[in-house]
């Protein structure tokens, strides 16, 4: 999280910090520090620098006066920075934006505090807040789910606050089958506009995520949900999905027509062989998956390695072919 | 990066927002602690100084306080209303929601601007710290290399160039655009805006761009046209080309679930080992990959052009896997000499 230390970021910190203090009248050496992400030592820095600012000129004077005696921060005088600089327009973008992407999440009950922090800041920002219509964030609504709701948000997150274990059926398109599981709900996440439950599998005994719209029937069990200590949430800024060293490497060769491939899965390389083919690699623990993904291909691509898979694909095809009188 | 720096900076900044007249760079010069003496040296630094203080956001106004006298060197000033952030104050709940929205952003640009723009809303005095067990954690990334250069063009108003490898199309292509804004849909960005080589609105996929997006305009020479509605643009596909139909397909018993979740009338046959449903589509040639990835577990009964359309997807996996075919070997030049980029 640390910025890059820079003077303007510095400055933008130096500029912060007394309004900050003078918002709250006084405030703790650490607190301060905390909410500033700096050390104390760092800290005690930046008042020095502040208390120092002086205007020469006719009559010399040091504007700003303060203090932090006995580890509380007071400021006595602070005249013409006594308030935050204004928001720039990433700044009120980079809100705004998000949170018009929580206001789509569906059975998210805090909507009506969002929409009033949205309008807040938005009157806050000024002008800045325009360009933020220029930039959007869909999430996905899940239409085939049978809940109108969306999707089972707003049941998952009453189990998650009340502590209460689920029975899902999970539809799970990599080996084409239904599985029914109890799982006790930790959080759920949205990334990158998909929804996913994530908690720990019984059936599993592990942390796993569960894409909300393949889940094809959830209940609500009358059973205290009982994630065990050990269980770790997944680091959600470190990806979701990270292929282990142990998983299989497939080779796939696309055609241009092809090259959504690279686009829709997380290639461990992405190489252009020319004339806009690309030749890719993915790392699976399942290779059942891609031997569907070679049938919707087509033409599209084809899989050159492992040899073994290639030749499974094709004995696919074949008994598909077969199945319509065709050999 | 210095201290030094940053001192001259702070001085500078609440220089000119204690002065109601514009003050000169001369007189800056003598006010603000830190400025080198030679006037050359001090001209170059007082220029990287109002660079640095307006991409930090500070409204440093240009102008004279001549009453029609003519001749009055220019002078800087901060009007303290544009400095200042108005007054904001909100309620738990509503810092809570807002301490979620700052987190959304992954890494990147925008994470950065959250961040600083949470940290000006804490300076208001607002609490943001989220109280655990909102149950939610929502996250987008703007990991794609275009990102950043194409939110700055949409934000500034300015045209842009990139050479865009289209679904399809054996090369890139050099597209020149006036961007009207960026959308994600499903982890993927989009930008939408005006393309000039076609003149006509378009909307071009951020993992698709090669290289640098370079601006080709000056700053607020993009307007966006009048109720244009950037995510309608991006997503709305016109009406479909054709009428829903139903199709008659055959699910073998216990195996295609992945069909089974939108099929219809689903009834057993030939003793169970098959199940006959109806399903709804509308372009055969759209739906055959997908039915064909279920391999023999699914049979196409009806329409003939839906059956025809699996056959041929079956057998272009066969022709695909053909090594060598009569089109690659014509290509000649061996593909590893243009690999590695």
């Amino acid at each position: 999280m640390s910025a890059p230390a820079t003077s303007t970021h510095r400055l933008a910190r130096l500029l912060a910090l007394v309004p900050y203090v003078v918002s709250r009248d006084s405030v703790a050496l650490e607190e301060a520090a905390a909410a500033f992400g700096v050390t104390q030592k760092q800290l005690i820095d930046d008042l020095n620098l502040l208390w120092c600012v002086e205007l020469r000129g006719p009559d010399p004077y040091c504007p700003i006066d303060l203090s932090y005696e006995g580890g509380e921060i007071t400021v006595a005088e602070a005249e013409s920075i006594a308030r935050p600089l204004r928001l720039k327009v990433d700044e009120a973008s980079a809100l705004l934006v998000a949170l018009r992407m929580l206001a789509e999440i569906p059975g998210l009950d805090d909507r009506d505090a969002l929409s009033r922090v949205i309008a807040k800041l938005e009157g806050a920002a000024g002008t800045a807040a325009a360009v933020s219509s220029k930039v959007a964030v869909e999430v996905d609504v899940h239409p085939g789910s049978t809940d109108p709701e969306g999707g089972g948000v707003g049941l998952l997150r009453e189990a998650i606050a009340r502590g209460r274990r689920v029975h899902l059926t999970y539809y799970v398109p990599a080996r084409d089958e239904n599985t029914d599981r109890d799982v006790d709900p930790m959080r759920l996440l949205v990334v990158d506009g998909n929804t996913y439950l994530e908690g720990w599998c019984r059936r599993a005994e592990a942390v796993r995520l569960f894409k909300l719209d393949r889940i094809a029937d959830l209940s609500v069990l009358d059973v205290a949900a009982e994630v065990p200590d050990g269980a770790e949430p997944i680091d959600v800024d470190a990806g979701l999905f990270r292929p282990s060293p142990h998983d299989e490497a497939v080779t796939l060769e696309l055609t241009p027509r092809g090259r959504w491939v690279a686009d829709y899965y997380p290639c461990e390389s992405v190489e252009e062989i020319g004339e806009g083919r690309l030749r890719v690699v993915l790392r699976t623990p399942d290779t059942r998956w891609v031997r569907g993904l070679a049938l919707r291909l087509g033409g599209q691509g084809r899989v050159v390695a492992p040899e073994r898979l290639a030749s499974e694909i094709r004995e696919d095809a074949a008994r598909a072919l077969a199945s319509y009188g065709m050999t | 990066m210095s201290r030094r720096k940053t001192e001259r900076l702070l001085n500078l900044v609440v220089c000119l927002l204690a002065t109601r007249r514009y003050l000169t760079a001369e007189q800056i010069r003598r006010a603000v602690p830190g400025y080198p003496d030679s006037d050359e040296a001090f001209k170059r630094m007082f220029e990287r100084d109002k660079e640095e203080l307006r991409e930090l956001g500070v409204p440093l106004e240009v102008g004279s306080d001549q009453q029609g006298g003519g001749g009055e060197e220019i002078g800087y000033r901060i009007p303290p209303q544009a400095y200042e952030l108005p007054d904001i104050h909100l309620t738990p709940d509503e810092a809570a929601v807002l301490g979620l929205a700052a987190r959304v952003w992954r890494r990147a640009s925008m994470a950065e601007a959250a961040s600083g723009a949470l940290l000006k809303l804490r300076a208001a005095g607002v609490e943001t710290d989220v109280p655990n067990g909102v149950g939610i954690e929502p996250r987008v990334s703007t990991g794609e290399p275009a990102f950043p250069a194409l939110w700055e063009a949409v934000r500034d108003g300015r045209p842009v160039a990139f050479d865009y490898q289209g679904i399809g199309r054996t090369s890139v292509a050099r597209r020149h655009l006036d961007p009207w804004g960026v959308v994600s849909r499903r982890g993927r960005w989009y930008v939408v805006g005006f393309d000039r080589d076609r003149d006509e609105q378009r909307v071009f996929r951020l993992s698709r761009i090669v290289g640098d997006v370079k601006t080709i305009g000056p700053a607020g020479s993009v307007t966006v046209p009048e109720g244009v509605d950037v995510r309608r643009i991006a997503f709305d596909w016109g009406d479909p080309v054709s009428e829903p139909r139903p199709a008659t397909v055959r699910l073998r018993a216990g195996a295609a679930q992945g069909p089974r979740r939108w099929a219809r009338d689903v009834r057993p046959v030939e003793d169970g080992a098959w199940d006959e449903a109806t399903l709804t589509f509308r372009d055969a040639e759209r739906f055959a990959p997908y039915l064909a990835r279920f391999a023999d577990d699914v049979v196409v009964l009806d329409p003939p052009d839906l059956r025809e359309a699996v056959i041929h997807q079956l057998k272009s996996v066969l022709a695909a896997d053909t090594p060598r075919t009569a089109h690659g070997a014509a290509q000649g030049a061996a593909p590893e000499a243009v690999s590695g980029r």
